[in-house]
């Protein structure tokens, strides 16, 4: 379990790199590092998502230290790695559930398709081998189908959904589910919402209802509020963070669909930009693709090295 | 720091507005700026490399030097490159010309959309076109994936294909082809699981589809808040399963879009069909122009319309157009023009689409305008008396104080809104002095009051 575990990451990782790594190697064996070179690098770099600002930091930071060397692609890789992964390290840091609560509650928010639902059931997976008690809360009552989607998880996972009719008030929900999650002992709450966009100001007051109805029972829930973003998302997802920030005051970052080919390099921006910490990545679609996120691993992934 | 492109473009075409004439250098030095802005809207590196180069290679030479307005120049050289990037002027529309059923492909990434889209898609050319239209959910990786397109199905009004469990999306495709021609569906959609575009099973699984069906449109759905990786995913699908069409969902969001056209230059498809919201009627035909001009501050004024004319009540609109050109434009209407307001979602949103109006929403800090600020003013409004409201210009310090204290706000607020109203007075005599065409040219600034905030 623990080989499969870090050989199936790496796995997930090395394809996101695949490309940032042919051009590094493409650039970089056995050359001097002069400005154009520093330019192919810095565009690497963006194209990696990681955003041009960020990017521009990373290549001054070499221009000082390795400007008109001759240096090799290994030499490249690793440093880049580092730099990358000195900037991940402070965020990394993991979703700790406080077994004390009865039940801690997890807001699970984002805009739309970034993979809340999917997450949810990784979690409460997750949960349940830990041995603590999770329970699913369908509070996405506008999408089609999406509280069926979470009852498929609560049925591979054995954990009970509370759920409510189409169109009803998630706000209302999430308050029968607290008090029901408090009265069955159940350790981890894990309420889903509907997704929305971060520029609909009717749509994240709605967020904030939901938040104000569960500190009526629990003045200090939600204990974690968790924000999935999508890593095939560019730039905007500095515009996301910063409106879920502000509204719902988001505690950590869960970055899906890191199987894919885009490099997740937007998690790097926003390390930088709002030091919010990145609790896990997500790696497939089965209930076992949730990993920690480990910044170093994230960082030679991201370059290949 | 989140300033949109249109904003930062702005700032440089503000620039060049300013000289006289234009040099290499100053078309260099605006272009290393429009392409920072370009990559920053999520453009891809070698789609902007290439937009870039085209835009230079008009610009440097006659077109510019030596023309009385070069900045201006820049700005329509620049405008007419992103048209044609995005696909020239005018829609394109979707070809269902072969013989019925015609199928439709729905592929892409998970979550971007595709199930919604085929929703929306079945519900418009059921109403629209009047054809009867077969949904089909090929989707056996997600949970529950099936159900939702059947409920969007009847949400739309249209028919869905009876699930059975345990058929492979192959065996799905085919059944689907079968109830259509038995039954004489004009459309089949069949919407199939997101998948990754390296994950080569599931790659060569729809391409299995593809020839299984042979469908007349291959829709490509692409989130428009992908950054970089839209070159992958648009290579991948086109590679695959030969993409003849684009839709770009979640338009309604505040991301530029810079994805529609990295993925319209990387496949050569057009751009059909644009999402903007959850309704089953948020699908919109894609207007190369219209985009182009949202992105480069221009603004997207024929959107802006459209949607207010939605949503606007017409013969309130008009009273209150005649109410503004006749002068006699009070705070009752003012109040009026606040709900309707309301009615078309959020202000930044709003303000995105007028022209110049990225910078006046960077100015207004972040785009987070407080959600209450217009239920408030509107609840100011109701606190004063139908005289007041009339002619607010007698109200003085203690109605001030009366007015606060009925509506819960403080005597500021109340002023503020009075001055709002008043630079709203002004400004409807200058709108009548500038005229359309003057409104269109110098963009939503020239009414502004200078170095004030905005309310």
């Amino acid at each position: 379990m623990a080989l499969g575990f870090f050989s199936r990451l790496k796995e997930g990782l090395s394809r996101s790199t695949q490309k940032l790594t042919q051009g590094l190697g493409a650039v970089f064996t056995r050359r001097k590092l002069d400005d154009a070179a520093l330019e192919e690098l810095e565009e690497l770099l963006i194209g990696a998502d990681l955003g041009t600002a960020v990017a521009a930091r990373v290549i001054a930071s070499f221009r000082r230290t390795r400007f008109g060397k001759e240096v090799t692609d290994t030499e490249i890789k690793s440093a880049l790695a580092e730099e990358i992964a000195a900037i991940l390290a402070p965020v990394a840091r993991p979703l700790v559930i406080d077994p004390a609560l009865k039940p801690h509650v997890v807001l699970v928010v984002g805009v739309n398709g970034t993979g809340k639902t999917t997450t949810i059931g990784k979690l409460a997976k997750t949960y349940q081998e830990q041995g603590l008690r999770p329970m699913l809360v369908a509070g996405d009552t506008f999408r089609a189908a999406a509280v069926e989607q979470l009852q498929v998880w609560g049925q591979r996972t054995g954990a009970p959904v509370a759920s409510a009719p189409a169109n009803s008030d998630a706000a209302g929900l999430a308050f029968d589910a607290l008090a029901r999650a408090r009265a069955e002992d159940i350790d981890v709450l894990l309420v889903d919402t509907a997704g929305r966009l971060h520029n609909k100001a009717a749509l994240m007051e709605e967020l904030r209802k939901i938040i104000r109805v569960l500190k009526k029972q629990d003045p200090t829930a939600p204990h974690s509020v968790l924000l999935v973003l999508d890593a095939t998302t560019g730039q905007n997802a500095l515009q996301q963070v910063n409106v879920f920030k502000d509204m719902v005051d988001v505690t950590g970052l869960v970055v899906t669909k890191l199987d894919g080919s885009a490099r997740g390099g937007i998690v790097v921006a926003l390390a930088e930009e709002f030091a919010i910490p990145v609790h896990a990545v997500g790696v497939g679609e089965q209930a076992g693709d949730l990993r920690p996120f480990d910044p170093q691993e994230f960082a030679r992934g991201l370059v290949g090295a | 720091m989140f300033e949109a492109l249109s904003s930062k473009l702005s700032g440089v075409f503000d620039r060049l507005r300013t000289r006289g004439a234009l040099n290499e250098t100053d078309v260099m030095e605006a272009l290393r700026e429009v392409r920072l802005a370009l990559l920053d809207a999520d453009v891809a590196l070698p789609v902007v490399r290439d937009f870039i180069a085209k835009v230079r290679d008009r610009a440097i030479g006659q077109e510019v030097i030596g023309s009385v307005s070069p900045g201006q120049q820049v700005v329509k050289i620049v405008n007419d490159v992103m048209i044609e990037a995005l696909g020239g002027a005018g829609a394109e529309p979707l070809n269902l010309v072969a013989v019925p059923p015609v199928p439709i492909l729905m592929v892409g990434l998970q979550g971007s959309g595709k199930t919604t889209t085929s929703g929306k898609l079945a519900m418009r050319l059921a109403k629209r076109d009047r054809k009867k239209v077969l949904l089909a959910s090929l989707d056996t990786q997600r949970p529950a994936a099936q159900l939702q397109l059947q409920q969007l199905a009847e949400r739309a009004g249209v028919a869905s294909l009876p699930i059975v469990p345990g058929q492979t999306p192959l065996q799905i495709a085919a059944r689907a082809m079968e109830t259509a021609r038995r039954e004489v569906y004009d459309v089949v959609i069949l919407d199939t699981a997101g998948r990754l575009s390296i994950d080569e099973a599931l790659m060569d699984e729809v391409r299995q589809i593809r020839a299984a069906t042979n469908p007349a449109e291959t829709l490509l759905v692409v989130d428009a808040m992908t950054g970089q990786d839209a070159v992958n995913t648009a290579k991948a699908f086109n590679d695959a399963v030969g993409v003849t069409g684009i839709v770009l969902t979640r338009m309604d969001g505040d991301a530029r879009g810079g994805a529609a056209l990295s993925m319209r230059a990387i496949t050569g498809a057009p751009i059909k069909l644009t999402g903007s919201g959850e309704k089953l009627d948020a699908l919109e035909d894609f207007h190369p122009e219209r985009v182009a001009g949202r992105i480069l501050g221009m603004g997207d004024v024929v959107g802006l319309v459209e949607k207010a004319s939605e949503v606007i009540d017409q013969e309130e609109a008009e009273k209150l157009a005649r109410k503004m050109a006749k002068g006699t434009f009070d705070l009752d209407d003012f109040a009026n023009q606040l709900k309707q307001i309301t009615k078309m979602g959020s202000l930044s949103s709003i303000l995105g689409m007028l022209p110049g109006a990225g910078k006046l929403k960077a100015q207004l800090g972040d785009a987070n305008i407080d959600p209450k600020l217009l239920g408030r003013q509107a609840a100011i409004i109701s606190s004063m008396t139908m005289k007041e409201r009339r002619a607010p210009d007698i109200i003085k310090a203690s109605r001030k104080k009366r007015i606060a204290a009925g509506a819960g706000v403080t005597v500021q607020d109340v002023n503020r809104l009075l001055k709002q109203f008043d630079d709203m007075s002004t400004m409807m005599k200058r709108m009548n002095k500038l005229g359309q065409k003057g409104l269109m040219r110098q963009g939503l600034g020239a009414l502004m009051p200078q170095g004030r905030r905005p309310y």
